[in-house]
């Protein structure tokens, strides 16, 4: 009984702040606006069907982006000295400490038609590419905003491997290689599985990014305007409950890939 | 020991530092009231709480020592204390009043969405002709459709839509058609709103339709023409974009072309001939305010001449009051793209329409029309 009680506040919070709004979500998304029961509002899916494919695959480069830049950093990163370590680190999360609108107009304003880019090219007789208003625009939008994300947890993880590891690996006959697949690896990956979640979920709901940077509507940018301009939280919440469900699903299964369990909780 | 003792100076001489830093900060904030020539309130102080929601970047705010911050100078002059917020647009004005979660005495928002709040009796009725200063307001914004009666508002701000575009690379000739919008020279380089009734409203007009219309099929011709243009949706974006010459031209409320002229002087602003929407913004009072009579109080303090005045020259809107008119620059109360002179024959012949509040059907339709339009 004693060790439960320290939970008590923890527990109350979670219920206001997470058990009840998701609640109304689920009420929401089964009725319609004069509050009786209906499925009706799951057509919407389907009409935005083509929108969540194009968010979560979005989401998923700039993850696997991040993932690619993210994991050898990190691997040097903890092998650094401490001083580099901590100047590095302060070096990434300067721009963090950046208003996220200001970052992503940032953005913007290099890609733009006379942004620096294209003036360079310009400059130098080329000509100016189409960069802001794509794909690609958007997909770097996350990938300079949620780096940090990806970079930090499997830098934690990695800092805190026993570097004696390496050393036994290398005594026994581990080559590069080997040490990273027989040892960091296998260790790291409650990080990468917290990286990615950090990534991949916040981007595939953005709202802003695709606003400044795209060229069409993310699924978060249609929730947005479901409830800001429609006015319609029934049809909003069931985007929201099923973007919510695809999410898990896909975390469900990347858990399965943590033989440590260690990351299920992050879920 | 010594060199301890020198850490710990330098530590209280750099905390004096940023104490005294601060209040230089706060030695350069003069009142309000000095910016004034003569004071707009000078009778006894009152005490309460007001409570306004406005649309954003609507109102004259303090930017440096020319501007009037006029919701501070009201909190001097009267001694109530203003709660003030704004919201993005109108639709989420009334998402956030209806939500029954805000409460807010004074509300500023456009005439179809006044349509709908009276409609809806979300508003309290007052009678704005006993103001005082309501006689600065021009006949002929009052009366109008969306408070025949002027039982529930006074107008704040009024305006059209119309092109903005740099004249660098677009001629006044072309700006003169809302085709323009749709020319192959500006591929890419063209702006629209992204908000379904002014993204709507252009083609409507352009197709010959009524900006109110309610008809499926005339709703989807124009999306139709509105898919067929290449066009960058944005909202304040425009703001960057234009002057900067990253858009050549696009969709705009005649107001924001005088701020964005003030940061290129290339810009011009044309009202295209097939018709466009012409607005009023007006304040209002909400039902369950429960200090009415302050807010009264606000909006005729609103209506002032002055403040007019310093309102129109930051917020760059066409004022609806004749006395703030008078005092205004001749500059621009010439201006013809901000005070175009045939306003009254325009509306007359249908040609610039008033918005009305349309069913929650059609609304939809154009809302997911609108996105479907931007996902081709």
């Amino acid at each position: 009984m004693r060790s439960r009680q320290p939970l008590i506040p923890y527990l109350i919070w979670m219920v206001i702040f997470v058990i009840v709004p998701l609640g109304f979500v689920v009420y929401y998304t089964f009725t319609n606006e004069n509050g009786s029961f209906t499925f009706e509002n799951f057509q919407y899916v389907g009409k935005y069907a083509s929108t969540y494919v194009y968010s979560l695959r979005l989401a998923l480069v700039a993850t696997l982006i991040c993932l690619l830049m993210a994991y050898p950093f990190a691997m040097i990163l903890s092998r650094s000295h401490a001083k580099v370590q901590t100047m590095m680190m302060l070096l990434i999360m300067i721009p963090m400490w950046i208003n996220f609108i200001i970052r992503i107009n940032a953005i913007a304003f290099v890609l733009e038609e006379n942004g620096i880019i294209n003036k360079a090219i310009t400059v130098l007789g080329g000509k100016p590419l189409k960069l802001i208003h794509t794909d690609f625009a958007v997909v770097l939008g996350m990938v300079y905003n949620y780096f940090p994300f990806m970079l930090l947890p499997i830098y934690t993880v990695m800092a805190k491997i026993d570097k004696s590891l390496y050393e036994a690996s290398a005594d026994l006959g581990g080559n590069g290689w080997q040490t990273l697949r027989r040892v960091t690896l296998p260790l790291s990956i409650p990080g990468v599985i917290t990286g990615i979640t950090m990534v991949f979920v916040p981007a595939a709901s953005t709202n802003i990014i695709a606003g400044y940077l795209g060229h069409t509507k993310m699924i978060g940018d249609i929730i947005e305007t479901t409830f800001k301009t429609e006015v319609n939280y029934n049809v909003g919440s069931t985007l929201s409950l099923v973007l919510m469900l695809i999410i898990l699903i896909a975390m469900v299964v990347m858990n399965h890939f943590d033989q440590d369990k260690d990351g299920a909780m992050l879920l | 020991m010594k060199s301890i003792k020198g850490e710990k100076n330098e530590k209280i001489l750099s905390i004096l530092c940023v104490i005294s830093l601060f209040f230089t900060l706060f030695a350069c904030v003069s009142s309000e009231s000095d910016k004034l020539e003569s004071p707009i309130y000078t009778g006894e102080k009152l005490s309460g709480t007001l409570r306004i929601c406005n649309l954003g970047e609507y109102i004259s705010v303090g930017i440096d020592r020319e501007t009037v911050d006029i919701i501070k100078l009201f909190e001097e002059e009267t001694g109530i204390d203003v709660i003030y917020t704004t919201v993005d647009n109108n639709e989420s004005m009334y998402a956030k009043l209806t939500s029954g979660t805000v409460n807010y005495d004074v509300i500023i928002t456009s005439d179809y969405m006044i349509e709908r709040l009276i409609a809806e009796n979300h508003l309290a009725s007052f009678d704005a002709a006993s103001l005082s200063n309501y006689g600065n307001i021009a006949d002929r914004f009052k009366n109008l459709e969306y408070d025949p009666t002027n039982s529930y508002s006074a107008p704040y701000f009024w305006g059209t839509v119309g092109i903005i575009y740099n004249t660098k690379y677009v001629t006044a000739e072309e700006a003169k058609s809302w085709n323009v919008l749709w020319d192959q020279k500006y591929r890419g380089k063209v702006l629209m709103y992204d908000n379904p009734r002014d993204a709507f409203a252009v083609a409507q007009k352009l197709l010959g339709y009524s900006i109110n219309t309610t008809d499926e099929t005339e709703i989807r011709a124009s999306a139709d023409k509105l898919k067929k243009g290449n066009f960058i949706y944005v909202a304040d974006q425009i703001f960057a974009k234009i002057p900067a010459e990253n858009a050549y031209l696009g969709v705009c409320y005649a107001g924001d072309y005088l701020t964005m002229l003030a940061d290129n002087e290339d810009l011009a602003f044309s009202i295209p001939a097939e018709g466009t929407n012409v607005f009023t913004d007006a304040m209002c009072i909400t039902a369950k305010s429960s200090c009415k009579e302050l807010a009264q109080f606000f909006i005729n303090y609103m209506l002032d001449a002055q403040i007019g005045k310093i309102n129109a020259e930051y917020v760059g809107y066409a004022t609806p009051n004749t006395a703030s008119m008078a005092l205004l620059d001749e500059s621009i109360t010439s201006n013809t793209a901000i005070y175009p002179d045939n306003v009254d024959e325009m509306v007359a012949n249908k040609n610039w329409e008033r918005m009305f509040h349309l069913p929650t059907a059609t609304i939809r339709l154009m809302s997911e029309l609108l996105t479907e339009v931007r996902s081709k």
